[in-house]
């Protein structure tokens, strides 16, 4: 065996798993085997490895704020095993040279497996497709389609989109904003922009995209997927859609599990993301969803950006926080220890649901013998504090920093190697 | 009190301590020494990284009436126009020695950025952010009110105000919605709904979109100016639209208590929002409102500054 992990929890029950040539050969209470590397898991849970369907990773272009291998090293850390990196480099992943170098540098990194999101239109401008079948047909294999960033606003082109990519079972990411509504907006637009004086970022402009869209896929029978989900009536669409068997499935990111509008109050633009930080009610709303399974899966929406471009002023600042560090903790703070989900479930919107949407088919399988071994294993009750000058992601604009959070990545075992290991 | 960023941030006792302070110091202003040596050896920075004649004058001779040292620093003659950020500017200062910088920024919080990021150690003086707050502004219309309608009392207790205009896009209103309120005063807010935040509903004021129902009712009414690029983004139909609904014009005046008072923050754009015969009337206190702008701006560099800020620490 190369591996071999002793005293972990699996299903509630304590087990050794035995791991060799990347594949589960076997589980069982106590095994004999001899194995290359034997890992001392003390009774952490053990999740198929988590995955990823947003993430930033700004190779190429933006290398001063984050690489292929830097946000993969942040990646593994967090537990994952595969993360979709954005189409919005420089240039922008519109082509399949683009994509098929994002899918290279990846592979070169081997930590995790990095699946490149191609554009829905050329230079994410919303006007033109960029050549999706090139690239779904290059290497990279692209299946999910986004101009995340921006919105693909005109609806004849989300049409078109929509329909084109059934060619190859694709699925097309939205991002949300109707721009018309969202010029200069800062924040959400409620109580605390109204005392802020900063520009407001309607809750509608959010959901009148998503009903649109909605209404579109159901029209052409597409598949959409809703990016960050962020308010409590975006929830209750995409409830209805699901309802009427709509093939749409829907995102929300841990930082919008978690943290509120009210946090603006100090002007940091370490707050500043897209789509905006909403109010309690939203928050709560969110953690329903996703606990009942209206909102499908967890994502980052891990945007790395240089440290000049949030020491400023708030309108000034870059949109975007880091996550993937932090990532499952927070979702052990806000949804397993307040009860809303079990484990079962977080492996479900953490591993299986995303790893299905993006038709990833070696991830999101379950722990079992001949599956492939991709194990995110956590204890969930240690604590530790987040600090921003050593996380592995090149930048350091965690809006968590300073804060304690519940569960250590404790390992990472990506294709039956350790990829990440704590130290303890 | 080591900075002044926010009406928030001060309590009532803390305000009513600026305004008693400006009290004071106006009554030496009006003596044969206008200059007093409380902040000699102290030095001030005015920087103004947006356009405002009238807050930057009214700050510097508030300073120099203090004898502290000013230095004027506008973005158009200084580095913020080059493309050094604020933190860097904020860096230089302080190499400098500056012991306060005043500061109006487009960009809303950008004085609450200076003050608490540790740019800089001085005090910062929060002369107009953005649409977000300009206090130095609320406290010398809170001390014009007290002064004309205000007898024998500290706080507004029992005043109608009303704010009329543009209040979406105005750090005036926000400033001084919090503050009349802290100290008492009804606040009603007259605008069109395209000009009033979403959020407004929460805040302590009553909202009217009837100027006229209002009018009888008020002690005060302060006209907030209103840009005409507005117009182009849709907020209301016309000039002359707006003018006929939210407009100060002689017939309203009449209707006026025989005590109200028209008040304007300036700059004012005269035929839009308020007519010449209203801005030059008896009612009008609004070059009064610029001569009280110096005590008031005293009062706060001298309570900053001049070290007896304990006495009105929260």
């Amino acid at each position: 065996m190369d591996l071999l992990l002793k005293n972990v929890q699996l299903n509630s029950s304590l087990v050794d798993i035995a791991i060799s040539d990347g594949v589960i050969k076997s589980i069982g209470v106590n095994l004999q085997e001899d194995a290359t590397r034997t890992l001392d898991c003390k009774q952490a849970i053990a999740l198929p490895g988590l995955v990823d369907l947003h993430t930033h990773l700004r190779e190429p272009g933006k290398e001063d704020s984050e690489t292929v291998l830097s946000g993969s090293q942040s990646a593994t850390r967090g537990g994952f095993v595969a993360v979709s990196a954005m189409a919005n480099t420089s240039p922008v992943a519109d082509t399949a040279g683009v994509v098929e170098q994002v899918f290279r540098l990846g592979q070169s990194a081997g930590l995790v497996d990095v699946f490149p999101i191609g554009a829905v239109t050329k230079g994410l401008k919303g006007v033109a497709l960029a050549e999706i079948g090139a690239m779904a047909d290059s290497s990279a294999r692209v299946r999910i389609f986004s101009d995340d960033g921006h919105c693909v606003f005109d609806p004849l082109v989300m049409r078109r989109a929509l329909e084109y990519v059934k060619k190859f079972d694709g699925v097309i990411a939205q991002h949300a904003q109707e721009p018309a509504l969202t010029v200069g907006s800062q924040m959400n637009e409620g109580f605390v922009s109204s005392q802020l004086g900063l520009k407001g970022w309607p809750a509608v402009a959010e959901e009148a995209i998503i009903a649109r869209d909605i209404l579109l896929a159901e029209h052409v029978q597409a598949r959409l997927h809703i990016c960050h989900v962020t308010t409590a009536g975006g929830v209750e669409i995409i409830r209805w859609a699901k309802s009427r068997g709509i093939a749409v499935t829907a995102e929300v990111t841990p930082h919008h599990l978690l943290l509120t509008d009210e946090m603006v109050r100090s002007f940091d633009p370490i707050y500043k993301v897209n789509p905006p930080l909403r109010s309690e009610v939203d928050v709560m709303a969110l953690r329903e969803a996703l606990a009942e399974g209206v909102i499908d899966i967890v994502a980052t929406d891990h945007a790395p950006h240089a440290a000049e471009s949030k020491d400023c002023e708030w309108q000034e600042a870059s949109f975007g926080m880091i996550g993937l560090e932090t990532a499952l903790p927070i979702i052990n703070l806000t949804m397993v220890q307040s009860g809303l989900l079990t484990w079962e479930a977080v492996a479900d919107r953490f591993s299986y649901a995303p790893a299905a949407i993006g038709r990833y088919t070696n991830h999101g399988r379950p722990i079992a013998v001949g599956e492939p071994a991709n194990i995110t294993v956590i204890d969930p009750t240690q604590i530790w504090r987040v600090d921003r000058d050593l996380v592995s992601s090149r930048s350091r604009n965690t809006p968590f920093h300073g804060m304690e959070l519940p569960g250590v990545i404790v390992a990472t075992i990506f294709k039956g190697g350790i990829s990440y290991e704590a130290v303890s | 009190m080591k900075h002044l960023l926010s009406i928030a941030h001060l309590t009532k006792a803390e305000a009513i301590s600026i305004l008693n302070t400006a009290q004071e110091l106006a009554k030496a202003s009006d003596g044969p020494m206008k200059k007093l040596p409380t902040l000699r050896g102290k030095t001030i920075v005015n920087l103004f990284a947006e356009d405002s004649t009238r807050t930057r004058i009214s700050f510097e001779a508030a300073a120099k009436r203090l004898s502290a040292d000013v230095i004027n620093f506008s973005a158009k003659s200084s580095s913020l126009s080059k493309g050094e950020s604020l933190k860097d500017t904020a860096q230089t200062l302080q190499a400098m020695g500056a012991d306060a910088v005043i500061i109006r920024h487009g960009a809303s919080g950008a004085p609450a950025r200076l003050a608490e990021n540790r740019w800089m150690e001085g005090s910062v003086i929060n002369a107009g952010d953005g649409t977000h707050e300009h206090p130095s502004q609320a406290l010398l219309d809170a001390f014009t009110i007290r002064k004309h309608l205000v007898r024998g009392g500290e706080d507004l207790a029992g005043l109608h105000i009303a704010i009329v205009g543009d209040v979406l896009h105005s750090r005036v209103a926000r400033s001084n919605v919090l503050l009349l309120t802290k100290l008492g005063a009804k606040v009603t807010l007259v605008a069109p709904p395209t000009l009033l935040p979403v959020g407004v509903k929460d805040w302590p004021v009553s909202i009217s979109y009837d100027f006229d129902e209002i009018l009888p009712t008020v002690d005060a009414v302060m006209m907030l100016r209103v840009q005409l690029e507005r117009m182009s983004e849709q907020f209301f139909p016309s000039a002359r639209e707006y003018s006929h609904y939210f407009g100060l014009n002689s017939d309203r005046l009449r209707v006026m208590k025989p005590n109200a008072i028209v008040m304007h923050p300036g700059p004012m754009n005269r035929g839009l929002e308020i007519t010449a015969d209203s801005a030059d009337s008896a009612r009008s206190v609004i070059v009064e409102q610029v001569k009280n702008g110096v005590s008031v701006r005293m009062a706060i560099l001298y309570l900053l500054l001049a070290g007896s800020s304990e006495e009105i620490r929260s």
